[in-house]
C-alpha cells in the first residue's frame, strides 16, 4: 500500500501538466522528457554496463535524420518511420561499436567523442546529397494516431511522456533479468564475468544496439516536434549533457536517471535569469557529487528478488546440505 | 573415465616458458591436486583450461572434446567453472545476484523477452533464484543472500565464489587456491564442502599450498616446476619422491 503510493502520487502529477500548464511550461517538460528518456538509453550503456560513452547524440542524429528523409522524401507518416528510425541508429551502432567494444575507460571515452563529431560532420556536408547539409531538413510532417494530429505542446506532452513511461517500465524489468544482471556483471569485473559464462563482448555490443535502437526513436519524436532536423541539433555538447544527467543523477538508477533529467534540463530553464552561471553551475555539481556523492544523487541499487517461497522449502526438513547428498533430481 | 586431458601443453611469454610441454589427467568424479613452487606455472595451466589465455602448442580434451582456443564463455557452458586466486566477485552486487551470474550461461532468455518480461522469461527467472538459493544453502550462506559481496568476511568470500561455480552446473570445478587466507577452522569446513562436492560427481582439480588440505582431500597429486610436471600420483608417493622433495628444497613436505 504504502509502496504503491510514489508511483502512484507520480502518475497524478504527471497527468496535471496538461491541465494547468502555460505552453511555454509545457514545452520545457517535453524537452525534459526527450532527454529523460535519451538518458535512460544510455544509461544502458553507462550506467548498466560502465562503458564511457559520450557520443550518443550520433545515435539520435541517426534516427532523426532516418524519419527526415523518409518523411521529406518518400511520405512515409512520421510515426511509420519510429522503428525505422531506431533500427538505422541500431544497425549503425553495431557497424560502429564492433570494432571499439573492447577498449576500456577513457579510450572508449575518446572514439566515442569521435563519432559523434564525424557523424556531426558528415551530416553538415551534406554526405550522399540526402542530409541537406547545414541546413538540415525542413517541413518534417506531424505525427499522426489514428488520424489525429499531434502538434500541440500539451499533445506532444503526452506523445513524449507516454514514451518514457513505457520506457521505464521496460527497463526496469530489463534491470531484473539476465540481460541487465549481465550487464552489470561486466560493469563490475569484466574478466570475473567471462569466466563464469557470460559473453561480455555481445552484451556490451547489445547494450550499444539497444541504447542506440531508444536513441533513434527519440529522433522520430525530436524532428517531428520541431518540423525540422539541423546537425545543430546533435552537437558534441548535447551528448556531454546526457552523460552528465546519467552521472549527476545515478548511474544504473532509473529514478536517479530522471531526477537528472529534471535537474540538468528543467532548472535552467526556471532560473533564466541566470543563464551565464549556467556552465558554472554544471561543474561544480558535477565536482561537489564526484566528491561526497560518486554513485550519483541517487545510486545505483543491489536488486532485491523475491525468494520468499523458495526459502520456506529450504527452511523445511532438508538433508543437511554437509551430508554429501546429491539434492539435485 | 577421463574428464580432462592435458597433452604437451606449451605456453612461452616472450622468451619466458611458463608451461613447457605439462601433460596430465584428472579422472571422473576425482580430486586432484596441482602442486609446486611459486612461478612453476601452475595458474598459466589454469588460464590456459578455463581459456584465459590460448596454447602455443598442445592439446586440452574436455569429456573427449578439444577445447582448445574456446572462448573463457563457452568453455564455462562445456561444463568447466573456476574460482580466482584473487577473489574476483561482483562486489557491489548481492551475495544472490552473484550466483546467479553463474546460473547465466545455463539460461535462454535473450534481450526481447528480458524488456517484455515474457512468461518464458518469468519461469526461467523463478527456476533460476530456486537454483541459486540451493546453491547458498549448500555451501551454508543462504541466510547472507541479500548483503553486499564486498561486505562479507574473507572465508565467505571464498565460499560465495564456489557457490556461484557451482550454480554454474559444472562437470569439473576448477579451484585456484580456495583456501588462501582461510583460518584453520574455516579450512576445515573448506575440505568438508570439497568432498561434499566430489560427492555430487564433481570432479575437482585444486591449486593448493596448505599442504594439509591437498594431502587430505586429493587422490592424485600433479607435481609441476619450471612449467613441466616431474611427478604424479597418490599423495603418499609423491610425498617420498626424491625429486619432489628436491623441487620443495630438500624440506619434508609435511613442513610446508
Amino acid at each position: 500500500m504504502i509502496k504503491a503510493l510514489p508511483p502512484a502520487l507520480v502518475a497524478f502529477l504527471l497527468l496535471l501538466p496538461p491541465l494547468v500548464c502555460s505552453n511555454y511550461w509545457l514545452d520545457v517538460l517535453n524537452a525534459i522528457g526527450v532527454s529523460a528518456i535519451l538518458a535512460f538509453s544510455l544509461n544502458l550503456i553507462v550506467g548498466q554496463a560502465g562503458m564511457f560513452h559520450m557520443g550518443h547524440a550520433a545515435f539520435c542524429a541517426v534516427g532523426a535524420y532516418t524519419t527526415a528523409i523518409m518523411n521529406t522524401a518518400l511520405g512515409t507518416p512520421v510515426l511509420w518511420t519510429m522503428p525505422l528510425a531506431g533500427m538505422a541508429a541500431g544497425f549503425f551502432a553495431l557497424l560502429v561499436a564492433r570494432p571499439i567494444i573492447h577498449l576500456r575507460g577513457d579510450y572508449l571515452l575518446l572514439v566515442t567523442i569521435g563519432i559523434v563529431e564525424i557523424v556531426r560532420i558528415a551530416l553538415t556536408q551534406d554526405i550522399f546529397g540526402l542530409t541537406g547539409g547545414a541546413n538540415g531538413i525542413a517541413g518534417i510532417d506531424r505525427p499522426y494516431i489514428f488520424g489525429f494530429r499531434i502538434y500541440k505542446p500539451s499533445h506532444f506532452y503526452w506523445l513524449i511522456w507516454g514514451m518514457a513511461g513505457v520506457t521505464i517500465v521496460l527497463f526496469s524489468y530489463l534491470e531484473r533479468s539476465r540481460f541487465g544482471r549481465a550487464l552489470n556483471y561486466i560493469r563490475e569485473d569484466n574478466l570475473a564475468a567471462d569466466g563464469i559464462g557470460i559473453n561480455s563482448a555481445a552484451y556490451k555490443l547489445g547494450a550499444f544496439v539497444l541504447g542506440a535502437f531508444w536513441a533513434g526513436m527519440v529522433g522520430t519524436i525530436l524532428v517531428s516536434k520541431m518540423t525540422f532536423v539541423s546537425p545543430a541539433f546533435f552537437t558534441f555538447w548535447e551528448s556531454v549533457v546526457l552523460f552528465v544527467i546519467v552521472i549527476l543523477g545515478g548511474a544504473g538508477n532509473l529514478k536517479g536517471v530522471l531526477l537528472g533529467a529534471f535537474l540538468v534540463t528543467g532548472l535552467p530553464e526556471a532560473f533564466r535569469d541566470f543563464e551565464g552561471m549556467r556552465m558554472f553551475c554544471y561543474g561544480a555539481a558535477v565536482i561537489l557529487l564526484m566528491i561526497f556523492r560518486p554513485g550519483g544523487l541517487l545510486p545505483s541499487r543491489p536488486g532485491d528478488y523475491n525468494v520468499a517461497e523458495f526459502m520456506k522449502k529450504l527452511a523445511g526438513p532438508a538433508p543437511n546440505p554437509r551430508s554429501g547428498e546429491d539434492k539435485r533430481p | 573415465m577421463i574428464v580432462l586431458s592435458l597433452r604437451n601443453l606449451v605456453k612461452t611469454f616472450g622468451g619466458l616458458v611458463a608451461v613447457a610441454s605439462a601433460s596430465f589427467d584428472v579422472e571422473d568424479g576425482s580430486i586432484v591436486g596441482l602442486i609446486g613452487p611459486n612461478g612453476a606455472g601452475k595458474t598459466t595451466i589454469f588460464n590456459l583450461i578455463t581459456g584465459n589465455l590460448t596454447p602455443d602448442a598442445g592439446e586440452i580434451f574436455f569429456t573427449n572434446h578439444s577445447i582448445k582456443g574456446l572462448a573463457p564463455h563457452r568453455i564455462v557452458a562445456n561444463g568447466i567453472a573456476r574460482t580466482f586466486q584473487t577473489i574476483r566477485l561482483f562486489e557491489n552486487m548481492t551475495v544472490l545476484e552473484n550466483v546467479l551470474a553463474g546460473r547465466h550461461c545455463r539460461m535462454r532468455a535473450g534481450m526481447l523477452s528480458s524488456l517484455l518480461r515474457l512468461p518464458r522469461q518469468r519461469r526461467e527467472e523463478k527456476l533460476a533464484l530456486k537454483h541459486c538459493l540451493e546453491e547458498l544453502d549448500f555451501v551454508g550462506m543462504v541466510d547472507q543472500r541479500q548483503n553486499l559481496a564486498r561486505n562479507l568476511a574473507y572465508g565467505s568470500q571464498r565460499l560465495l565464489e564456489i557457490a556461484r561455480a557451482l550454480a554454474t552446473e559444472p562437470r569439473l570445478l576448477i579451484l585456484d587456491e580456495p583456501a588462501g587466507g582461510m583460518n584453520e577452522q574455516e579450512t576445515g569446513s573448506l575440505i568438508d564442502l570439497i568432498r561434499a562436492i566430489q560427492a555430487r560427481g564433481i570432479s575437482i582439480l585444486l591449486i593448493e599450498h596448505d599442504m594439509s588440505l591437498v594431502m587430505e582431500v586429493c587422490k592424485k597429486l600433479v607435481v609441476l616446476e619450471y612449467g613441466g610436471v616431474i611427478a604424479a600420483g597418490p599423495p603418499e608417493v609423491i610425498k617420498n619422491d626424491p625429486k619432489v622433495i628436491e623441487a620443495y628444497l630438500g624440506q619434508d613436505l609435511d613442513d610446508l
